[in-house]
């Protein structure tokens, strides 16, 4: 078998277990532990595959997100010292087909859509993707120049978009979060 | 490397590549946790106004580390019967792998790295922010108050030092126009070149950064996760032996990581200070001198790199710990408006400022900090210790007792 490929197997594997790993433990933390290493894992197959900028985003954020994950996992549910989560023969029925559904949707929406490459990632090293995905994202048009009337795509607003968002839900969060002052009583 | 090599280079002989350079790194961290924690003892000594390990090992007590390590290694390993086993056992590898992993893109000298990425800065802050949650989960999974207290305040410390620390590392990452370690570092060759003289902005962004990059490090005043006096030890209150040892590892080893990267971005990486680059100079030599070029490059970064752990260690044992919050404070009402002020002054100054401008600011920054620390340098050699007085006589007297050595031996 070709390197990539057994790479790639043996990580998915990997991820793929600890995913289920997240789905049966009943501890809340430990569940977010197992979480913690899907997420790893999946950065781990976007850095085998040379997109090392989103495989490091992934690494940032899922990372970070998990932690808050467990933080509020163990301030806000823990009664006692290890908190376990019992989940009924109904819920599981409903998370089962709810989950088949969603990779039904996957497959369907991937399938033969993207043929096998045979071509190896190039180098991290000469890899552009970081400056591309930049530029993009900063208005800088991307691809082809064909025509001088010809539209070529750019982000910046989708890009501004979200970054306002973003600003919109952390104050709504600094807001609800505040500590109330004495004599501030809502009338 | 690659051309003798290039007999095994099949498919799989990436895999010995691989193993060869992990071992190295792994190998790095043993010996800088090694080195690190005598340096540790010793400055603690000093400054102190005492010995630290004075015998193990003949002089110095340089051996100190490894016997501590020997007594660590047979130590037995508890585990509380209050904790959670599975996340008791995983937390400090957690830890240690996300220190390790920043070792990966670290290069120490040109060339001289694991892997070259063309995003390696990103990378190292992204996994670094990985090694916080090994710390948590221990702290949780002890199962213990004091640990849980000291996980929990790591969380909230680290989540807010996180912001200042990536924007201090986007001041000269806008200057170089890289994120590229090895580029940065080779954009800085020359004493003046360095990139902490580049322009105000930047010097300030290096005193910000180390400022974040001690509290990242859950160094002292920033300690708050592993405060002795109201914690016990804080989140690794409950571990012992082999288990304690790889946390110390894990955190010695990121004080490194974080200092690589502060001589990276500010300090010039490998290059000694002189205008050539020391594998071209010696180039000519063939082989020898590429090795020769090489091996001044690494020597160098490691001597820098250590000097900042020693600032590290020399403000742990000076200043008095902070309150958490008061260290939560420093941040997001000090460092996080600073380091925005910072990076965007950064930007217009290079969009605005005509070349001459940035220049001579630059050589007026070089030449006034050269000349404060030759002044530091200066007062140092020429200190007069104080004389005893007569104010406790026989205090001073020890010296004429038979068979005492005299301290200053040691």
């Amino acid at each position: 078998m070709e390197l990539h490929a057994f790479m790639f197997w043996l990580i998915a594997l990997l991820t793929g277990l600890c995913a289920l790993a997240t789905v049966i433990t009943q501890n809340i933390v430990r569940s977010a532990t197992w979480l913690l290493f899907t997420l790893a894992g999946t950065s781990g197959i976007f850095f085998l595959l040379g997109a090392d900028f989103v495989g490091a985003i992934q690494l940032l954020i899922y990372v970070g997100g998990t932690m808050v994950l467990v933080v509020f996992g163990v301030m806000l549910t823990a009664q006692g010292p290890f908190i376990n989560m019992k989940t009924s023969g109904a819920e599981w029925a409903i998370s089962i087909v709810a989950g088949i559904l969603l990779f039904a949707v996957l497959l369907f929406g991937t399938w033969g859509r993207f043929s096998a490459s045979t071509s190896t990632p190039e180098d991290p090293k000469d890899s552009h993707h970081a400056v591309t995905i930049g530029q993009v994202l900063t208005g800088v048009p991307y691809g082809p120049f064909d025509s001088p009337t010809q539209v070529r795509a750019h982000y910046l607003l989708p890009f501004e978009i979200v970054s306002v968002h973003l600003l919109v839900v952390l104050i709504g969060a600094a807001y609800l979060a505040r500590a109330k002052r004495r004599g501030e009583e809502p009338k | 490397m690659l051309d003798w090599l290039g007999e095994f280079w099949t498919d799989y002989g990436i895999f010995v590549l691989a193993l060869i350079a992990s071992n190295v790194l792994i190998g790095f961290m043993l010996i800088n946790a090694i080195f690190s924690v005598w340096m540790e003892r010793k400055v603690a000594g000093r400054i102190q106004d005492r010995l630290g390990p004075t015998r193990v090992g003949g002089k110095f007590g340089w051996l100190q580390t490894l016997a501590d390590g020997m007594k660590l290694l047979v130590k037995e390993d508890t585990i509380p019967a209050a904790a959670d086993q599975f996340l008791f056992r995983v937390g400090p590898y957690i830890a240690l792998v996300g220190s390790f992993l920043a070792f990966i893109v670290l290069p120490f000298g040109d060339g001289v790295v694991a892997r070259e990425m063309n995003i390696a800065i990103f990378f190292m802050l992204a996994v670094m922010s990985s090694e916080v949650f090994g710390i948590i989960l221990i702290g949780y999974g002890s199962g213990s108050k004091w640990s849980l207290f000291g996980g929990m305040r790591e969380a909230a410390q680290m989540v807010s030092y996180e912001i200042p620390m990536a924007m201090c590392v986007l001041v000269p990452v806008i200057v170089a126009g890289s994120m590229n370690l090895g580029d940065i570092a080779r954009s800085q060759s020359g004493l003046w070149n360095w990139l902490v003289f580049h322009d105000p902005f930047t010097f300030c962004a290096f005193w910000t950064y180390f400022t974040c990059a001690m509290a990242s490090c859950k160094r002292a005043p920033f300690d708050l996760a592993e405060a002795e006096s109201e914690l016990v030890a804080g989140f690794h209150t409950e571990y012992s032996g082999f288990r304690w040892l790889v946390i110390f590892m894990a955190e010695y080893g990121s004080m490194f990581a974080v200092s690589g990267i502060a001589c990276i971005m500010f300090l010039g990486g490998w290059s000694t200070g002189l205008p050539w680059e020391l594998t071209e100079l010696f180039g000519g030599l063939g082989v020898v001198g590429l090795v020769i070029g090489n091996v001044i490059n690494v020597v160098v970064f490691l001597v820098k790199g250590w000097v900042l752990v020693f600032v590290m260690m020399w403000v742990r044992w000076t200043l008095p710990r902070l309150r958490i919050d008061q260290v939560m404070m420093l941040c997001l009402k000090y460092l996080i408006p600073i380091s925005c002020v910072l990076m965007a002054g950064v930007s217009l100054w290079n969009l605005w400022l005509p070349a001459l401008v940035q220049s001579i600011v630059g050589y007026l920054i070089f030449g006034v900090s050269a000349a404060g620390a030759g002044f530091f340098v200066y007062r140092v050699v020429t200190w007069v210790s104080l004389k005893p007085g007569s104010a406790m006589p026989g205090m001073w007297r020890m010296t004429t007792l038979p068979g005492y050595q005299g301290a200053a031996k040691l």
